[in-house]
This record gives C-alpha cells, structure tokens and sequence, in this order.
C-alpha cells in the first residue's frame, strides 16, 4: 500500500533542511555557543537562495548566496555576544525575530515567482540532499578526528583552560558560529528552492528551533543529529503519507512523537548521570556562558 | 511582524493622541483589522488585505485602517484585539476562525467597539459573524476536478477538520461523483492554515498516492508549485493564484470580501450597524469562480459555469438529497436540502469518502 522507497526518498527531502541547520548549530554549540537565531538564520538564507536563484537561474548560485546571507545574519550574532559580551540566549532570540522581519520586509518582491528547477544528482535525488548527507561524516571527521576540531572542542568544554593554553577563544567561536550560519542559510534556501520552490514570508515555520531540539537530541553527535532529522522528517512525511492512503491514526500524537523522544533522550542520559555509569555529560562545558579574557 | 511591533510600541502614544483630538475633529473612523497569515500569503489574508484596501478607496478621509498580520490562534490573538481596540479603533474585523474566542472575550470589554468576526459562529450585541459559503464554490471545482481526473483520485488538502473545512471537502466529493462515479477522494489534514513547507509536503504526499488533480484549504501557493512540478492539476485557493495559470492552475475559488466590508463600514458610518450573521456565497459576489483555464475542455468548462449559474440563482443547493453520512445512516431524503444550522455544525462526511474523519 505505501512504498517504503517513495517514503524514504520523501523523508530525505523534508529532513534536510534540517539536517543542515542542525549540523551548523551543532558545530557552534561544541564551541560553547548557544545561539538560538537558527530560525532568523535560516529564513535569511531561504530568502538570499531564492532571491538569487530567481535573478540568475542558477539554483548553485543561490545555494552560495544563502550560505553568504547566513553567515553575514550569524556575524551579527557574533559580534554581539563575542565582542560585546551580550546575553547568547536573548541576542539568539532577537537574531531570530530579526532575520524574519528583515525578510518579510525585503522579500516583497520576490513573492509569488517561482524558483529555477533543483540540480538533479545520483539516484533521483538532488545534489542539496547528497551533500546534506555528506556533511555528516565530513562534521564528525572534523570534530572528532581533526586538529582543529579538538581545538574547538576545548573551546566549548572549558573556555578558561583552552585560553590558558593559548588557543584563541574568541576567533575560534567567531569561526563556529559562521559555520553555523552557512549552514542555517543552506537548510533555509533548501525550504523555498526545493521544497517550496517559492518564497513566502515565515515559510520556514518553526523549523530553525526543530534544529535547535535535534542537536540536544543528538547530544552533540553529528551522527546523532542525522537521527534526528530524520526522525523529525520521517514523522512529517509519514503521518501526511498514511494520512493521503487512508489511514486512521491520531496526528497529534505521531506529531508529538519526536519531541517526546527529545525528552526521553534527555532523562535518559541525565539518569545515567545519576548513577554514574559515565562522567560528564555530552553537553559542552562552556555551553550559552559568555567568555572575556582577564589577562 | 513588524507592524505588530510598531503597533506595541506607539499603542499608548495612540491612545492618548486619539481620545481628545479625534473626538474634537469627530468623523474619522478607525477600523482595525486582524490577519492569521502575512499579507503577502497570496491567498487568505491577502484577500482579506485587498477588501481592507478596498474600504480606504471607497470612504477615503472618513476612515482609517491599520492591520496587525500573522498573529496566532489562541492568547496572543487576545492580546493583539486590546491592543487594537486601545489604540481608538472603533470597529475591529478578526478575520479568521481561530480568533473567535478572543474575539467575543475582548468585545465584552468594549462594548462601544464594533467586532465583526469571520467564518465563526458565536455573536454579541456588538459582535458580527459574516462567512462565505465557499462550499458553492467547491461543487463547481469539484464537477472540473471529477472530469479532469485520469486516475480517478482526487485530493484534498485540509487546514482543520472545522465545519467549513468538511462542507468544502463533502460538496466537492459529491460533484466530482455525479459526474465521475468512479472517483477517489483523499484526504490530508496540515492543522495549520499557513506552513508552505508542510502544505508542500502534503502535496507531495497525494501525489505519492496517485492523485492528480487536488484541492486545497489552507492558504499558501505552495501546494500549486509542487503541482507543477510534478505535473498534477490544482486551484487556487481563496486568491486567484493566477500566476500558476494556465496549468496546474486550471480555475480557482476567490473570496470577495470586499462588497460585505464596504457595506459594513457604510452601516458603521450612518449608524445602521448592527449585529448580525451574514453568510453570503456565489449569487451574492462574494465567492468568485476564476477563470477556467483552457486546460479544460470547453464542454467541461460550459458545465461547470451551467451549475454555477444554477447555484447563484439559488436554483439548487450543493447539498441536496439524496445523501447519506460516511457511516451509510440517512442524512438528506430525496429533494431535501440541508439547512444552515445543520452546515454550520457539520462533522461528518458524506457517503462515498473512504478517508477516517481525525477525531
């Protein structure tokens, strides 16, 4: 009755952009910074992408020009609270408000066009949704593997000891939260180039802060927040799927689902905590706290 | 958004501008409206954007309009109806279901304010309901979806199983029937009137299940570009959505909200205004068929204007006998028609739909 390859394939699609925010906060989360403007993020970048695309008829283009608006909207961001010391929760908070009234405003004209048609990749699928996939194990690699990522682990699991080393803090986090960005404006262009395939103000619809519970979701593990957004995807895509075939099922209660596994994740490992299985949790150290240099 | 925020922030400068001078100067009256979408939606609320524009041309200085876009269902609809009414509107338009109880809960709080409320059903002596009998629309589309469909199943993408959600989901299931009676009907609810990705996606899923012609009851153009994008037919929704004309846009259900605002701001002006609820369709130009694209064959297109004109004569009612509930028990004898109590609190489909009715 349904085909699990037809469900598959759609749930690649809705998870995506998701995927990519997710990954983006995430590598900025492991830094120590909490920003909670994924939502603005993204909006700029779905924005930026098909603004572009539309303009150019290059949908490689607009992607570039999404991941640049992104990465500009994050900078604020990290001027903000790295520079000024702002509070990371409240300066997210206002990122977000920010990006969706910057958009509504500047988005005018760009309502009701359509989008240039995505760039087909291997086995039907585009090319957004292979990298999606690849920058998975690329995260991971970084972060686990790499130099650079133990630096930036450091940074986030204790700000003080890292600057005591001489790393620098600062420029570091400057350099996560623009990935970050990028990433955000990926997911968000992903939304009105691919899945839309227009623009309308608010369109991106709450998905920046679904990033938000999948990175906590996957305690910080990029292979944890594939998990995720597929998970999140995957409901979406299922419930409207059994829904068009016929099926009776309570909508809310599969819609509630993945926030309920959020949940059960997050007892889960606090339980575990508890009675001492393993040290420290998988949240970074330095998580939302500002960081200013005594000496 | 940002007009929300303006609002917040010059409310009490407003109030205290208007209590004096716009008694002093007397005349102006201001009218505010309450969106659940932006207005650049291309449906719902832009229409409702338009009728708003449409009172502003009409009585030019006599009146002024603000507008407060995308606020929620729920609390903050509340908030947002004070912040209106604080601000010296004299008569406020909430024009979506959801903000119903907000509205009648503000409106006992003003009562020297006029509220006029869309498509709900619960009334005050200074609160109004006015709703469109959109579901008249829905038997012309619904013959053109029965006739259009290759693959014998139609869809139909829901925003939340209230009555006027269904009545447009039954009275277009039983057009696409009488003249199709092998047809399908599938349905898929979004619960939300404005979320293009998941509008998208719910597009994406009835054509996943072999539809090819669907309809929509929610209010962004996203369902239409996913249409032609995989080749199926659509309508546009509330607005004409004509720029996915001539395919998959292939007609459309517009809602005029224009004519009963203009007439309502006339009655407020002279005086006249008084509650009431007005429910007014085809004949009454307030739900507009689109154009018939010529992706329809011209018999297809003459049969579905020759029920449209037979509805806005009020020759014949959408709903009319013989027809039974889902469930197989007698609804409508033969001849009968049902009543508007009966429309207003409809749950239930019609004999025919296979889809479970979300509980």
């Amino acid at each position: 009755m349904i085909d699990p390859i037809v469900v598959f394939v759609l749930l690649l699609g809705a998870a995506t952009p998701i995927l990519f925010a997710a990954l983006g906060e995430l590598v900025a989360e492991r830094a120590g910074v909490l920003n909670l403007g994924v939502e603005g993020m993204m909006i700029g970048g779905a924005l930026a992408g098909f603004a572009v695309a539309n303009v150019t008829g290059s949908t490689a283009l607009g992607f570039v020009a999404a991941a640049v608006a992104g990465m500009a909207l994050s900078l604020i961001f990290a001027a903000l609270t790295q520079y000024l010391m702002s509070n990371q929760v409240a300066t997210g908070l206002a990122l977000a408000l920010f990006g969706l009234g910057l958009t509504a405003m500047f988005g005018k004209p760009y309502e009701g066009l359509k989008a240039p048609s995505m760039m087909a990749g291997p086995l039907g699928l585009n090319l957004m949704i292979w990298l999606g996939l690849i920058m998975v194990p690329v995260t991971w690699w970084f972060l686990m593997r790499s130099r650079a990522g133990l630096i930036l682990r450091a940074v986030g699991e204790n700000h003080d000891a890292a600057h005591g080393l001489g790393y620098p803090v600062r420029r570091v986090r400057i350099g996560a939260i623009a990935f970050g960005g990028a990433m955000a404006g990926l997911g968000g262009a992903y939304i009105s180039i691919a899945t839309v395939l227009q623009w309308t103000e608010g369109m991106t619809a709450g998905a920046g802060w679904i990033a938000l519970a999948i990175v906590v979701f996957a305690q910080w593990n990029p292979w944890g927040a594939l998990a995720g957004a597929w998970l999140f995807g995957g409901v979406t895509v299922l419930q409207l799927r059994l829904q068009a075939a016929g099926v009776a099922l309570p909508v809310q209660l599969l819609s509630m689902a993945p926030y309920l596994a959020t949940i059960i994740v997050l007892v889960a490992i606090s339980a575990r905590q508890k009675f001492g299985r393993s040290g420290g949790g998988a949240t970074p150290g330095s998580l939302g706290q500002p960081f200013h240099a005594l000496r | 958004m940002i007009n929300r925020r303006t609002l917040l922030g010059s409310a009490a400068a407003l109030v205290a501008a208007s209590s004096l001078p716009a008694l002093a100067q007397g005349e102006k009256l201001k009218i505010g409206f309450i969106y659940v979408g932006p207005v650049g939606d291309g449906g719902w609320t832009f229409q409702h954007d338009l009728a708003r524009q449409a009172v502003e041309k009409e009585y030019g200085d006599k009146v002024e309009t603000t507008f407060i876009e995308s606020v929620p269902e729920g609390a903050d609809a509340e908030r947002a109806l004070t912040q209106l009414a604080l601000a010296g509107n004299k008569m406020i338009f909430a024009t979506s279901f959801g903000f119903m109880d907000a509205t009648i809960n503000v409106a006992k709080k003003f009562p020297d304010i006029k509220f006029e409320h869309a498509t709900g059903y619960k009334r005050a002596d200074n609160v109004a309901t006015y709703d469109a009998r959109f579901y008249e629309g829905r038997a012309v589309i619904g013959t053109i979806a029965g006739r259009m469909t290759k693959s014998n199943k139609i869809g139909y993408i829901g925003s939340f199983p209230i009555p006027e959600v269904i009545q447009g989901i039954n009275s277009a299931y039983i057009h696409a029937k009488k003249v199709n009676p092998d047809v399908e009907m599938k349905v898929v609810w979004v619960y939300s009137w404005f979320d293009p990705a998941k509008e998208a996606d719910a597009a994406a899923a009835l054509i996943a299940e072999g539809v090819d012609v669907f309809m929509q009851h929610t209010d962004s153009t996203a369902p239409l570009a996913k249409a032609q994008e995989a080749g199926a037919l659509g309508f546009g929704q509330a607005s004409d959505m004509s720029s996915f004309a001539p395919e998959p846009r292939i007609s459309s259900i517009v809602d005029n909200w224009a004519p009963y605002y203009i007439k309502r701001v006339g009655q407020a002006l002279d005086g006249t205004w008084k509650s009431e609820a007005t429910w007014a369709g085809i004949g009454d130009g307030e739900v507009v068929i689109g154009e018939i694209t010529d992706a329809v064959p011209a018999e297809v297109k003459a049969e579905a204007e020759a029920l449209k004109a037979k509805i806005a004569s009020g020759e014949y009612h959408p709903f009319t006998g013989p027809l039974k509930k889902q469930d197989g028990s007698d609804w409508l004898a033969d001849g009968q028609k049902a009543t508007d109590e009966e429309l207003s609190g409809l749950n239930f489909y019609v004999e025919g739909i296979t889809a479970p009715m979300p509980q």
